[in-house]
């Protein structure tokens, strides 16, 4: 388990730097275009040249790297020249802002892909689990700016229940979140669902569980006792590999509803080449992305009792 | 005799695909969404005779469906833009760029993904590894923030969202054909080419492949799929193919800040993306069913 642990740690460590030097690479190799992007198009060269002299961009790449990453582990994430602040004071904010809308739709999503996957997996061919099943790829179908245009257009045009925007303009207001949570959700719960049910059905198949209904156990304690520990871990996994997936669907939801969160901000930092936001992000981003990655293996094995014994 | 092979080969492949369309018929999931799928075909095919209106011209801007444009003397079933685009012919001529450029990523993406999934799973050992390795780095990268750097850095453009898809999804693809390739390895009838002397080459494309059709062909439905979703992500971001083109992700950006009072402009282009995704997604269930049956 220990072996694990530290070898999974060392493939997080050994991703995050090969991720850092690629994205170095792609937003940094070239000096100038750095210069361009943070003291804008109609700066001088001569200007240029002052700048770059300044910040050590006249040295060679693998010493910039060091020096740019060593920045990073102490926190220094640089200055954004769009807002001329510093990244960190705009980052953490809109961080806690994309948590807060990641908590709401994980409290919808799990109970309710576990319940249903659960149910349909447990008959495998029946009337619900063939219902639950197309309403799955319907949603999964629906792109997320798809279903936000088309649930604006029910709560917001139509029924007028709902705003239309979660910029939260005069502070924290819930019902500003409902609407990008139910986007969230409808695009992600189907593919937990759909895998809590496959997991499901899988174990339901098993010789062990054919041996505790044949025995004569009452279907309740079959399902609740023998089948459900074995088949929720696979869904454990999917759950923690799915803040991967949140990361990317955050940006279309944020983006639509104008919410002042993360996603939303590496997108505007990419769209105005704000050079220092855009890398701060993409490594919080690979980490965050990284780290669920490593818990739900480490939490696979600890789950799955063959191998935590073996 | 090297030709005779192959042709053989081939027939045998185009029967056997024959045959699982026969199969198909038997999935009323599967028949629908290979319907979904040739609605939007034949559509893009017959773009030009189709559509009322040239997509760049501009004849009354903000038309509801269904108003009558007196000018040209045709009614504008679905509308106008905010330019006063037919939305009808934008979203006809916009099918054909999704129907190009989705197919053309991810054919790129098996392409690459097939040879370094193969090269693993066949050669093993250190190409085995370090493939994997790559793979892995790749995917824990959260996909749209990928797409996002690239695009943003490099510029949109056709080939660069090709070029960004190929990169992101390649990794997955690889993964299921060294799983699978894995497992073929072992076979009789590889064991029987390597003795014929055949080259590894031969062996991974000819012995290997062929046999390693059916999850691949279902899993390739599902990734069209999410491909044309990724298009429409992009495009909808702003990060899509450049403004004038009919494009439907541009299409929902250019609505959105009107959605709250002209919600047609953003609604239509999104049901036609989400009824081609559709399809794709409800033909790879009705394959997945039709490949359990025998």
């Amino acid at each position: 388990m220990l072996i694990l642990i530290t070898k999974r740690l060392s493939f997080m460590v050994m991703t995050m730097v090969v991720v850092s030097i690629l994205l170095f690479l792609v937003l940094e190799i070239s000096p100038g275009s750095v210069a361009t992007k943070v003291l804008g198009q109609f700066a001088s060269d001569e200007q240029k040249n002052i700048w770059l002299e300044q910040h050590g961009y006249f040295e060679p790449v693998w010493y910039r790297y060091i020096i740019w990453a060593g920045n990073f582990l102490t926190g220094e994430l640089g200055v954004s020249h769009r807002f001329k602040v510093p990244v960190g004071d705009i980052m953490w904010p809109r961080l806690w802002n994309t948590a807060v809308l990641g908590f709401w739709t994980f409290a919808l999503i799990i109970p309710a892909s576990l319940t249903l996957g659960v149910l349909a997996g447990m008959r495998e061919g029946s009337k619900l689990d063939r219902t639950f099943s197309i309403v799955s790829i319907l949603t999964t179908s629906v792109p997320e700016f798809a279903s936000a245009v088309f649930l604006s257009a029910v709560f917001v045009f139509g029924l007028q229940l709902l705003p239309g925007t979660s910029g939260m303009i005069n502070g924290f207001d819930l019902t500003q979140l409902i609407l990008p949570v139910l986007v969230l959700f409808l695009y992600d719960f189907g593919y937990v669902a759909r895998m809590t049910r496959a997991s499901m059905a899988e174990v339901m198949t098993t010789p062990y569980i054919r041996t505790a209904i044949l025995k004569g156990l009452p279907y309740r304690q079959v399902i609740m006792k023998h089948a459900l520990r074995n088949a929720l871990i696979a869904p454990f996994t999917v759950i923690m590999l799915q803040l991967n997936w949140l990361l990317s669907g955050v940006i279309v939801v944020e983006f639509f509803f104008a919410y002042k969160g993360f996603g939303a901000l590496l997108l505007e930092a990419s769209l105005n080449q704000d050079i220092f936001v855009i890398e701060a992000c993409a490594m919080v981003a690979v980490f965050v992305a990284v780290m669920t990655q490593t818990i739900a293996d480490i939490g696979y094995t600890y789950l799955n009792p063959r191998i935590r014994f073996s | 005799m090297a030709t005779s092979e192959t042709v053989t080969s081939f027939a045998s492949s185009t029967s056997a695909v024959l045959r699982s369309v026969g199969l198909l018929r038997e999935s009323w999931i599967g028949m629908i969404g290979a319907g979904l799928i040739l609605f939007w075909i034949v559509v893009a095919l017959f773009a030009p005779l189709l559509a009322p209106h040239d997509p760049l011209a501009i004849l009354q801007p903000f038309a509801k469906p269904g108003m009558f444009h007196a000018a040209s003397g045709t009614t504008l079933w679905l509308g106008t833009d905010n330019l006063g685009r037919d939305i009808l012919s934008r979203i006809i001529w916009g099918s054909q760029t999704v129907l190009i450029y989705a197919p053309l990523a991810t054919g790129c993406a098996y392409a690459v993904g097939i040879v370094m999934g193969l090269a693993a799973g066949y050669h093993r050992g250190w190409w085995d590894t370090t493939l994997s390795r790559i793979g892995d780095i790749i995917l824990s990268f959260p996909v749209l923030i990928l797409y996002i750097i690239v695009i943003a850095t490099f510029g949109a453009s056709g080939l660069n969202i090709v070029i960004a898809i190929t990169f992101a999804s390649a990794p997955g693809i690889m993964r299921i054909v060294r799983g699978l390739a894995l497992d073929l390895r072992n076979r009789d009838y590889v064991a029987a080419s390597q003795t014929r002397g055949e080259t590894s080459f031969y062996i991974m494309m000819v012995e290997i492949l062929p046999n390693a059709r059916g999850p691949l062909i279902v899993d390739a439905c599902v990734r069209l799929g999410y491909v044309i979703i990724t298009i429409g992500v992009l495009g909808f971001l702003g990060l899509g193919l450049p403004p004038p083109n009919p494009d439907w992700g541009g299409m929902v950006n250019e609505a959105r800040s009107m959605a709250m009072i002209f919600p047609h402009m953003a609604i239509i282009p999104c049901a036609a993306i989400s009824s081609l995704v559709l399809g794709f997604n409800l033909l790879a269930d009705g394959l997945r069913e039709v490949s359990l049956r025998d």
